[in-house]
């Protein structure tokens, strides 16, 4: 069983849900990056998902094209990122999942991509800008490689596709909260129960929401409904704005693990 | 048959695109299919075409251009007499009616030169519909005749700043807009380019090009013509000149791309002659990217070229041989747009001059008796600025 599904077993055990923060690879820089894990997984989180920065990221709002764009603008690339997984591997243990757009994955190979994220110490990928039907190549090299596959069900998903990507998904399903990009909302859009009441008819696989939370509040109304919760912009926000006000890398880290604790505890109650 | 039911051109083209709009896209196809057979449809699309856009246009037989070149004989399809200036509009027309047969209450568009930009606020005006169009900053300045046209004409033009802020940005954009407004809006890709179905459907509606021009040859010289020229920036031109010659062996294909300062400085929009095989914008196709799949941005003087991309059905067309791409230079380009100005008193619109440019080279090394029929897929006039800068004359 993948470290991915059995976190989740673990979970449901205990009644509780997956706390997931986002953050770019390389955003500031691959250091930070790796102190942001060191921290994140300290401070409660089960996964950790990690963006490969992409010149063009069509689901994505402003502050995860910024970050993208700094992180490339530093000359961050996915071996890089490989690499610094296989680094923290050798001392923690909590499941990695990368966000890559398909052309980054399809330039280096699909076969050689999941080899990569498996030699690593990848657990999952999900791919925003691939669907189930354009997928079966890159769902046999994962899945050969022991690799996750996370497919995201949004809103607008029929009936007909909610079976499809289910029955493609690995992991857990990723739960796109609204129609619209990734960013940090100030509220739920409407509907929100009924969209994840329509997808529990279809799959037991977990649930995790991501897109627009930004508060714990949110994230605890969420967590009643889903097996978990994701937290991208937010973070990456908090990150950015601390970064540029002149506080230093660890004044930031604490505030992101602070923020990120602050989640986990309405999570648990 | 091409595109299969997937939307691919052999390996090239697909969906890929994030699943908010998949199902839109399954609707858009569903609703396309219907109304392509459909005769309702084709009369009030026809009608279009000859009573709004001023269809047929011409086939010009270009003689002192031709006397000049000194050997083929040169033929223009005159689509930059088609309102609103170039063959943009054929596509506009045909997808507006396709978004008021699905009940869409607002259009989206991208733009690079801005024609397509006009052509998409030229037909949601009179259609009526609320219209916004994504141009990258860049291309704002370098085109801002087209940027005031189309807020004449009621769309609303919203600047694109990310990126290399010209049509690559101005599509993503386009496509965040279209995943957020998904429930209400079309979207009106200008190219042959995207995700299934666009490339074949944008592709159908602008192969009135080559039917006409079939017909109009055929009419003047009791024959087909031996080379088809157009240029290609995402292709739909070119797309809609060559599909209906596509099964007359007999009739080449040459499609032009951009080479910008010069395909060895790296600047340029010359993915077919330069590039390689990746995902832009939701289809597989040749693209311009570096080692690790980051989109480089391109570069033409042409902001209708300057495009990283390029359709699927172009990729396809080149790895089976059916079509050859060639590219030509900015200086190139601007040679022939004033060659042609002073030969024939056509200012044609600094893409079309890309394909001049190569018949430039081709003809002369051609007999007399020989045909090529170049699409001057837009005039000029929006052009002019630009070209004025180049030869340093202040207008």
């Amino acid at each position: 069983m993948s470290r991915i599904s059995c976190t989740f077993n673990e979970l449901r055990r205990n009644g509780k849900k997956a706390l997931i923060p986002f953050i770019t690879g390389g955003n500031p820089s691959l250091e930070m990056t790796k102190g942001l894990i060191e921290s994140l997984a300290e401070s409660g989180c089960d996964i950790i998902e990690i963006g490969i920065p992409y010149s063009d990221p069509v689901a994505d709002g402003p502050t995860l094209q910024r970050a993208a764009q700094r992180s490339l603008a530093n000359g961050t690339n996915i071996q890089d990122l490989f690499d610094l997984v296989a680094d923290i591997r050798g001392y923690l243990d909590i499941p990695i999942v990368f966000l890559a757009y398909y052309n980054c994955i399809y330039n280096y190979g699909i076969k050689n991509f999941a080899k990569s994220a498996s030699c690593s110490g990848v657990d999952g990928i999900i791919v925003p800008d691939l669907p189930p039907e354009e997928a079966s190549f890159f769902e046999e090299a994962a899945w050969n490689e022991g690799i996750d596959t996370i497919f995201l069900v949004a809103p607008t998903s029929t009936e007909k596709r909610l079976k499809l990507i289910s029955e493609h998904s690995r992991g857990f399903i990723y739960c796109v909260s609204l129609t619209g990009v990734t960013g940090a909302r100030q509220s739920l859009c409407s509907g929100f129960e009924e969209f994840m009441a329509k997808v529990r008819r279809f799959t037991d696989k977990p649930l995790c929401v991501g897109f627009g939370i930004s508060t714990p509040e949110m994230a605890s109304h969420v967590g009643k409904i889903a097996d978990g919760i994701i937290v991208g912009s937010a973070i990456v926000d908090m990150l950015e704005s601390s970064l540029t006000s002149g506080e230093g890398e660890k004044e930031s880290l604490n505030k992101i693990s602070k923020f990120v604790r602050s989640f986990r505890e309405e999570l648990d109650n | 048959m091409i595109p299969d039911r997937k939307g691919y051109f052999g390996e090239f083209g697909g969906r890929f695109v994030p699943e908010t709009i998949i199902p839109a896209l399954e609707e858009l196809e569903e609703a396309y299919e219907e109304i392509r057979e459909d005769p309702n449809f084709i009369e009030e699309f026809e009608r279009l075409l000859r009573e709004y856009s001023g269809r047929p246009t011409p086939l010009y037989y270009a003689k002192r251009f031709s006397q000049e070149l000194g050997g083929a004989k040169v033929y223009l399809k005159r689509e930059d007499l088609n309102h609103t200036g170039a063959h943009k509009i054929n596509n506009t027309l045909g997808q507006i009616l396709l978004a008021k047969k699905m009940g869409k209450k607002r259009i989206i568009a991208e733009t690079g030169a801005g024609q397509h930009g006009v052509a998409t606020a030229t037909v949601a005006a009179m259609f009526g519909l609320k219209c916004v169009i994504y141009m990258g900053e860049e291309d704002i300045q370098r085109q801002s005749l087209n940027v005031f046209r189309m807020r004449l004409l009621g769309a609303e033009v919203r600047s694109v700043t990310s990126g290399s802020k010209t049509l690559k940005d101005a599509t993503n954009e386009a496509m965040r807009d279209w995943v957020t407004n998904v429930m209400d809006t079309y979207y009106i890709i200008g190219s042959v380019v995207g995700p299934h179905p666009y490339p074949m459907m944008v592709r159908n509606f602008q192969s009135v090009i080559g039917r006409e021009t079939k017909e109009q040859i055929i009419a003047v010289e009791h024959r087909l013509p031996d080379y088809l020229v157009a240029c290609i920036g995402g292709g739909s031109n070119a797309a809609g000149l060559f599909y209906p010659f596509v099964n007359d062996t007999t009739v080449k294909l040459i499609g032009v791309e951009a080479a910008g300062f010069g395909l060895e400085t790296g600047k340029h929009a010359a993915p077919l002659n330069a590039g390689s095989k990746g995902v832009l914008h939701g289809a597989l196709s040749y693209l311009l990217q570096d080692s690790d799949g980051q989109i480089i941005p391109a570069h033409s003087i042409s902001a209708g070229l300057d495009y990283p991309g390029v359709g699927p059905e172009h990729s396809y067309l080149k790895e089976t041989n059916r079509a050859t791409y060639v590219c030509i230079t900015d200086n190139e380009a601007l040679a022939a747009f004033e060659h042609l100005s002073l030969l024939e008193g056509i200012v044609p619109a600094l893409e079309s001059a890309h394909a001049l440019a190569y018949v430039e080279k081709l003809a002369p090394t051609l007999g007399k008796e020989e045909i090529i029929v170049v699409n001057l897929s837009g005039r000029g006039d929006k052009d002019v600025n630009t070209v004025g800068k180049v030869l340093g004359v202040q207008i």
